[in-house]
């Protein structure tokens, strides 16, 4: 996933949640060790602080686990990871919804509209 | 000491023209700082004056509690908005030139970069495009391990291709406790690298914020902000 940022928002907030979505989508697996700061930081394109600050919130929420030995590691308890998914898919329809209702839809007509489009993409 | 630069009661005045007024500013360490601010609001003055090219007129500048001058100028890597390097010098002479010069230069960062970017080390500054010998110079700055870096104006010339290249080159070359402090008016290219902002207008600081702040507080990038603030 690109490091797509948006100016307006806080930098921060956004890359916990660029993070989140890679240890998600597997692109970091349960367990894996992380990049370092620096790394992340000149990836992103991003002030090496801010991406520290990104880290430390990422640990308060225990997706991120700092080892002594062996850095900063993915944490091990998928079902946290799974807690993890549940919640951004959550957020992700509650916008969706919000978005179409600002359209003039109903909920009933958001439904069939979905059914339609994925039935299409079948 | 807390703080890498202090600048109390600072001003400068050319005749009756007040460049720098009465400023007072506090540099951080390990912070990269964006030094905003329309033109002819005292950037490049305050910027000559922690560099010892200018004396202020009132008030004190000390850098790693020093005054501007040789300790400072051991420890404080500085990029001006002019180049001072001579036309017909080829570019792996200018970095020796920097090698015999100052203590703190790193001869293979800078020719690492200058590789990344495809500048021939055998090429004289004179047949260089503007762009380039910006980069060049940028590098020679860049390849400094010094406590605080003063970019005047460091991308203005540059490609965008090019700046995001130099712009990571930034994030992962300076250590974790030297600063940064950059002016410049390209604001949306640079915010996303910026810990603080500081806004000066008519020689005075307006605002010394966190980037993060002015986005949570205002919703809004640090760019558009600015336009906000000085809106002609």
């Amino acid at each position: 996933m690109a490091w797509i940022l948006n100016a307006d928002k806080p930098i921060y907030t956004q890359l916990v949640e660029i993070i989140q979505t890679q240890i998600i989508s597997g692109r970091y697996k349960a367990g894996d060790r992380l990049p370092s700061v620096r790394e992340l930081a000149a990836e992103a394109s991003v002030n090496p602080n801010t991406m520290q600050k990104a880290f430390a919130e990422l640990e308060r929420n225990g997706l991120i686990v700092t080892q002594r030995t062996s850095g900063r590691t993915v944490t091990e308890d998928i079902e946290l990871i799974n807690q993890t998914q549940a919640h951004l898919a959550e957020e992700c329809i509650k916008n969706f919804f919000q978005m179409m209702k600002e359209l003039g839809y109903s909920e009933k007509e958001i439904l069939n509209l979905i059914e339609k489009t994925a039935k299409e993409g079948e | 000491m807390e703080f890498l630069a202090e600048i109390r009661g600072v001003t400068k005045s050319y005749g009756r023209t007040v460049a720098v007024n009465n400023m007072n500013l506090m540099i951080p360490r390990g912070k990269i700082i964006g030094l905003l601010g329309p033109n002819g609001s005292g950037k490049s003055t305050l910027i000559k004056m922690m560099n010892g090219l200018l004396t202020p007129t009132a008030g004190s500048i000390t850098i790693n509690g020093f005054a501007p001058g040789i300790q400072t100028k051991a420890r404080v890597a500085y990029l001006p908005e002019k180049t001072y390097l001579q036309d017909g010098m080829r570019v792996c002479d200018i970095v020796d030139y920097f090698c015999d010069f100052y203590e703190d230069f790193n001869r293979n960062t800078a020719f690492t970069m200058l590789q990344s970017l495809g500048i021939s080390f055998e090429a004289r500054l004179k047949t260089l495009s503007k762009g380039t010998k910006e980069k060049v110079q940028l590098i020679l700055v860049m390849s400094r391990n010094a406590d605080l870096y003063i970019l005047d104006e460091p991308i203005a010339g540059v490609d965008p291709a090019a700046r995001d290249y130099i712009l990571k080159t930034i994030i992962s070359n300076y250590s974790e406790n030297a600063s940064i402090l950059l002016s410049t008016h390209l604001i949306s290219d640079i915010e996303n690298i910026l810990d603080e902002v500081i806004f000066i207008r008519e020689g005075q600081v307006l605002s010394h914020l966190p980037v993060d702040q002015i986005r949570e507080q205002y919703g809004r990038s640090i760019d558009s902000y600015f336009r906000e603030v000085f809106a002609c």
